[in-house]
């Protein structure tokens, strides 16, 4: 064993029995029990890890122990004085800068080695700090605006009775961020935990056969067992009903590059020091089909035998006559486009860990949506839903990744055959190979209008990339055809989309479910429009926006809450004034040109023409504990906070005042995922009726009329109404079999009418909309693209929590920006997060965030959803901006320096 | 078991290097990202306590760096103008994680084709400084790197300093340009560096440009470099140079950018790094 070595570790000398070379994170993490140092790549890209080294901000995941050896190591753990906060953490809180928090750690330290530089950064001061931690949720916008007001007061307000709908309310769930005492899917792994790696596939399509798998267990001492597929009871899972297609782990036919084809379980040091090629598995290629032609040619190798021709799904909307419509319009617009693979990139990798209890099952693990893993992982074990637990962890961003299984049956079968507790955490590039992406895909489209600019016809068509597994794929065919002519009115529409199965990555649920890439075709439909008549682009947009009276492409029609039209009615000043303000650079600018765009979208709050119900209790026991028992699992976007400033508003006491228990599949009803921006509507819906289900039990115990209010203190709850006042004493009453004296349940399930051949029927109980106008300047000589600034007035029907509101369109926004500018996800090139960009600090433009609130009336409080919403206009925006400033008319995804250099070129030698 | 070895002095770790191979580690940021996948397993010789490669020193004709000059220490380091494109460089490496821990001699040992320390060193007419058990080797820079990831280092040596000749002029400038996708953290597209001394009547009397990521190893631009002599120095500098002065360039395509926008790039940075550095020299 090596000599031990003397750290200095937050104030504390200590002695580490470690092998020099041991990476300082793990040291942290696994010798000294320190997890609030997270690690998102081992490799110096995300900065998560990030510490101070004698007072410097280091990566720990790229310093060996050695070199700590006589030196101090601060890590967040140290931050906090006590149970005092930091200035910085409670900067944090206040601003709402920590939105999952997995990069929270990270982004503390580095700020508080600048602060120990420099008492007051500015704004470039900070950003420079900063650069080296990546933040996939908030933009960053809150954190450097935390980091600039690091001397002020309060951490948020504290709303009173009745008085929580609306308030900057911070985050209830926010200090353990802060303190980094919140535990993720790799943080709270037993120490007896057997550790589980899975060998993957590096060919993208292959048969294989498996050697001697006992000699090769013989031969690794500290391997407890090697799972193949035929250990799964039932070896195949997918997250959609009825269309079970993905193996636990292949069974001698890989689809994917990344498939799962043996999983290692053992001792941790056996199963690391295992590398892939020590496997006997034998691997016999087959001619990969990569793309949509490939996979659709005649005689194309089926993958799935219930697939034929290797279609996956298939969605369509017909309205009017499209066709015929065309004859009569004044001017048409047509284009081709094309988007790539997105990766998620959260910078918390998938982790999680089971163990078998009797004859159930538990599960920890960083997910969306713990009721479907529940229930699918049930199947793969044959075993009753009920007998199988998921306890969601903190769940480190998830923008629709964790909306799939990932560790959960292989943590799940091991822990079950072994009877030992089984963890399994994804290195970077194992999350980057095997889990989904955004679809690829290929839109033709093409938009008609009157001589007003009134559209009057819409035909459009995407083939999407699938991948190798169904995943969400059948959800995007579905949704994408739905949003497809934007959120316009428009008499005669023909749209459909289909899914494309292909060895390919499989392609999931990411932030948007496939509207994203729709949105750039119908907002450059309608730039091409603008151009054609000489209408002004906000204009042709205010002309043909929903509203409320009219009827959508499937023939719903909205009754309330459509708020597009305002929103742009709030921009216009904003879009004149940027207009001008660009008109006057360009007119002296030499090789940098600025240009003004406007993106548009809406977007249906919940699944699809399918019931997605949610169920929330609230309990109040003897001793004055209220507890909402809320199952649905908040990643980041802020649902713990809002749907306990909801309920609180629906019961009529403090926020304050509200426990949570969130997500455990035992103690919390199912309310379904979270994704399609459904849980301030849905769950929100739910919470407020629980809330006011509670109100109703304490009134009529206190025989009071309905305007009375309500105190809290201690076991006494005290009822007012007009002259009269009543205590109830809860430690009288009796138990219920829940343990509480009073309970309040609520359940929601939006309307909808599924969608029949022709795609007719009212998908959504609810849309949301924004519009966004980004400000660019285009490099002419080089194709880079700065966004200077983004103006957002997005319709929430109601907002809930202003701050979560603006951070979900700041990050929506960031992400916009990398699927416009530089996110391309490249099978075998592009699997860590070096080669594969996303924006760090300083791509970040200045974004000004404009409220519109268009009461929804089925919402809470009016509210309807705004998670995924933040993002899709950004991209086509960003494209009408640089096409202002350049004249290159954008059709491809993202618009990297080469291609964007190469079309000014081109358009440069046509007007020349 | 795997060996650690930190010696406090280069004597000791010479004398291993001699008598066994070792991976050498000196910042750790490129040793740990080209093992993100695993657990470290190699033998290996930390050189990292060795105060003595951490000099920047002023000699009588050159400066020497010590090989564990770290980027942050580059940018905090007390130097005359010839090194603004050096500094320019640190401030841009990966983030300031990045920055206090990588190293000069690490980077140029690493050898990767994007390796931004290279250029500027080309430019400013380094050579580097070998040493092993058997004594010490002065190498010319370029010599010392032969391709993506080879350098002429043998088994037994370290790298230990960079020694950088002064110029022969009072003023003698250096400036660098880098091109990626983003704004922090990022890999260059390509870079530039160059640098140039002015005689006393303002005119160019010896120049030195390097181009990065535009061929296996970063290259200088000898035709343009002599072109460049004699011609006053100013705003407008840069704006002679043509594509004949990089035809020599080999671009590759790669996820970055394709090899005609690389060439492209590079006349642009070109030019724009030479009247920048002409407007400020
Ligand atoms: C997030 C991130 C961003 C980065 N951004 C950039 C960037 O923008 N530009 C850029 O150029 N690089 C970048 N790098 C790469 C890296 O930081 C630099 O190359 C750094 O200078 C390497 O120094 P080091 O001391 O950390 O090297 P180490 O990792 O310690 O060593 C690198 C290699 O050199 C050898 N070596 C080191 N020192 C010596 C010596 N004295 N003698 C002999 N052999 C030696 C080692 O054996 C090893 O093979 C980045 C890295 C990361 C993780
Ligand atoms: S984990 Fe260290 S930088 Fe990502
Ligand atoms: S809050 Fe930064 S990554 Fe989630």
């Amino acid at each position: 064993m090596s000599a031990a070595v003397h750290i200095n570790v937050n104030g504390r000398d200590v002695a580490v029995s470690a092998p020099g070379v041991k990476r300082l994170s793990d040291v942290l993490r696994d010798d000294l029990g320190l997890k609030g140092t997270k690690i998102g790549c081992n490799a110096g890209d995300c900065g998560a890890c990030t510490v101070l080294l004698d007072g410097e901000q280091v990566c720990a995941c790229m310093v060996p122990l050695g070199q700590a050896e006589g030196r101090r190591v601060a890590t967040v753990e140290g931050l906090a004085d006590g149970a005092s906060l930091h200035k910085l953490q409670a900067a944090f809180q206040r601003h709402g800068a920590a939105q999952c928090g997995i990069c929270t750690p990270g982004m503390l330290m580095a700020a508080s080695d600048l602060l120990a530089r420099v008492a007051r950064p500015n704004g470039s001061q900070v950003k420079d700090a900063l650069g080296g931690v990546l933040c996939r949720c908030t933009g960053y916008i809150k954190i450097v605006e935390a980091v600039l007001d690091i001397d002020g007061e309060g951490s948020g307000e504290a709303p009173p009775a009745g008085a929580a709908v609306g308030a900057r309310l911070a985050k209830t769930d926010g200090l353990a961020m802060l303190s980094g005492a919140e535990t993720y899917g790799a943080d709270a792994i037993p120490e007896d935990a057997l550790w589980l790696r899975v060998v993957r596939s590096p060919r993208a399509f292959a048969r294989f056969t498996l050697g001697d798998m006992d000699a090769f267990m013989a031969a690794h001492p500290g391997i407890a067992r090697v799972l193949t597929a035929a250990d799964a009871p039932q070896n195949l899972y997918a997250i959609l009903p009825g269309r079970k297609d993905q193996p636990v782990l292949a069974e001698g036919l890989v689809r994917v590059r990344g498939e799962g084809v043996v999983a290692l379980v053992g001792e941790r040091a056996a199963v690391e020091a295992i590398r892939d090629g020590d496997l006997p598995i034998t691997y016999q290629p087959l001619d990969a089909m990569h793309d949509i032609a490939s996979a659709t040619a005649s005689g194309a190798f089926q993958l799935h035998a219930d697939r034929p021709g290797n279609i996956l799904a298939e969605g369509r909307v017909k309205k009017g006559h499209a066709g015929a419509a065309f004859e009569s319009c004044a001017a048409i617009a047509e284009g081709e486009f094309e988007t790539s693979y997105v990766e998620h990139a959260y910078i918390e990798p998938e982790a999680g860990w089971a163990r078998r209890v009797g004859q159930r099952v538990e599960i920890h693990v960083s997910t969306q949506t713990p009721i479907m893993d529940r229930d699918e992982v049930a199947g793969v074990l044959g075993l009753a839903p009920e007998d199988v637990r998921v306890i969601p962890t903190a769940c480190g961003g998830g923008f629709g990744g964790k909306l799939d299984l990932s560790v959960q049956p292989l943590v799940a079968l091991a822990a079950w055959l072994t009877g030992r507790p089984v963890a399994c955490i994804y290195s970077r590039p194992e999350s980057m190979i095997s889990t989904t992406k955004r679809h690829p895909a290929f839109m033709t489209a093409r938009f008609g209008c009157d001589g007003e600019g009134r559209l009057q016809a819409v035909k459009f068509h995407a083939d999407v990339n699938t991948g190798g597994y169904a995943s969400w794929g059948p959800t995007v065919a579905g949704r994408v055809p739905v949003h497809a002519m934007g959120p316009y009115h428009v008499p005669n529409v023909e749209t459909s989309g289909r899914a494309v199965l292909t060895n390919g990555p499989s392609c999931g649920a990411f932030r948007g479910f496939g509207v994203p890439q729709a949105a750039i075709a119908h907002e450059t439909m309608l730039d091409d429009l603008a151009e054609k008549l000489a209408i002004d682009r906000l204009q042709i947009r205010l002309v043909n926006a929903l509203r409320a009276g009219q009827a959508t492409g499937t023939g719903q029609v909205l009754e309330a809450s459509a708020g597009l039209a305002p929103c742009l009615e709030l921009l216009a000043p904003h879009w004149r004034a940027a207009l001008d303000q660009v008109s006057a650079f360009n007119a002296s600018a030499g090789e940098r040109r600025r240009g003004v765009g406007i993106g548009c979208m809406w977007y249906g709050i919940g699944n699809t023409g399918l019931s997605n119900p949610s169920t929330m209790r609230i309990a109040l026991d003897s001793g004055g504990k209220l507890k909402l028992y809320n199952g649905a699992v908040d990643i980041g976007q802020g649902s713990t906070t809002v749907i306990a400033q909801i309920c609180a508003d629906g019961l009529g006491l403090p926020v304050a005042h509200i426990e949570q228990t969130v997500g455990d599949t035992d103690l919390t009803a199912d309310a379904g995922k979270t994704s399609a921006s459904r849980q301030t509507f849905v769950s929100g819906r739910a919470a407020q009726l629980a809330g006011e289900d509670l109100r109703r039990h304490i009134l009529r115990h206190a025989n009071a009329g309905p305007e009375s209010e309500i105190e809290l203190a201690g076991n006494i709850v005290t009822v007012r109404d007009g002259g009269g006042q009543h205590e109830i004493d809860l430690s009288k009453l009796p138990m219920d079999q829940d343990g509480a004296v009073m309970q309040g349940r609520g359940t929601f399930d939006p309307p909808t009418i599924g969608l029949d051949e022709n795609g007719q029927g009212s998908p959504y109980a609810t849309y949301s909309f924004a519009a966004q106008i980004a400000t660019v300047e285009v490099d002419m000589e080089l194709g880079t693209t700065s966004v200077l600034k983004i103006t957002a007035a997005h319709d929430v029907g109601r907002a809930i929590n202003p701050i979560q509101v603006e951070g979900q369109v700041q990050g929506g926004i960031a992400q916009g920006l990398g699927l416009a500018l530089m996110e391309e996800y490249v099978p075998g090139r592009s699997d860590n997060l070096h080669d594969y960009l996303i924006p760090t600090i300083g791509d970040m433009p200045e974004i000004e965030v404009l409220v519109v609130e268009e009461e929804e009336p089925l919402g809470p409080y009016g509210a309807k959803g705004v998670g995924e919403p933040g993002l899709i206009p950004t991209a086509p925006a960003i494209f009408g901006a640089i096409r202002d400033a350049t004249g290159v008319r954008l059709t491809r995804a993202p618009a990297l320096p080469h291609r964007l250099r190469a079309a000014i070129l081109a358009e440069e030698q046509n007007d020349g | 078991m795997a060996e650690y070895l930190r010696p406090e002095t280069l004597k000791p770790a010479l004398e291993a290097l001699g008598a066994a191979p070792w991976s050498v580690l000196a910042g750790g940021t490129d040793f740990y990202p080209a093992r993100v996948d695993q657990v470290p397993d190699d033998d290996v010789l930390d050189i990292s306590a060795i105060e003595d490669l951490r000099a920047i020193e002023e000699r009588a004709d050159h400066w020497r760096l010590g090989a564990l000059t770290t980027w942050s220490d580059i940018i905090t380091a007390d130097l005359p103008p010839l090194f603004d494109g050096l500094k320019l460089v640190a401030r841009q490496v990966g983030g300031v994680q990045v920055q206090n821990r990588g190293t000069l001699g690490g980077n140029l040992c690493n050898a990767s084709a994007a390796a931004d320390g290279v250029p500027p060193l080309l430019s400013l007419g380094a050579s580097v400084e070998l040493s092993s058990a058997q004594g010490t080797q002065n190498l010319a820079f370029e010599d010392f790197i032969l391709g993506s990831r080879r350098t002429a280092l043998g088994a037994d040596q370290l790298l230990t300093a960079v020694i950088l000749p002064k110029p022969r002029q009072a003023r003698a400038a250096g400036h660098f340009l880098k091109l990626g996708a983003r704004k922090y953290l990022v890999i260059s597209i390509v870079m530039v560096a160059a640098n140039v001394e002015i005689d006393e009547g303002g005119n160019v009397s010896a120049a030195r440009l390097a181009v990065g990521a535009c061929s296996e190893i970063a290259c200088r631009l000898p035709a343009l470099e002599e072109a460049l002599v004699g011609r006053p120095c100013g705003a407008a500098l840069g704006e002679f140079v043509a594509p004949a002065h990089l035809a020599h360039l080999a671009p590759l395509d790669d996820l970055r950018g394709s090899a005609a926008y690389r060439r492209d790039a590079a006349l642009t940075l070109v030019r724009r790094t030479l009247n920048e550095l002409g407007a400020r020299a």
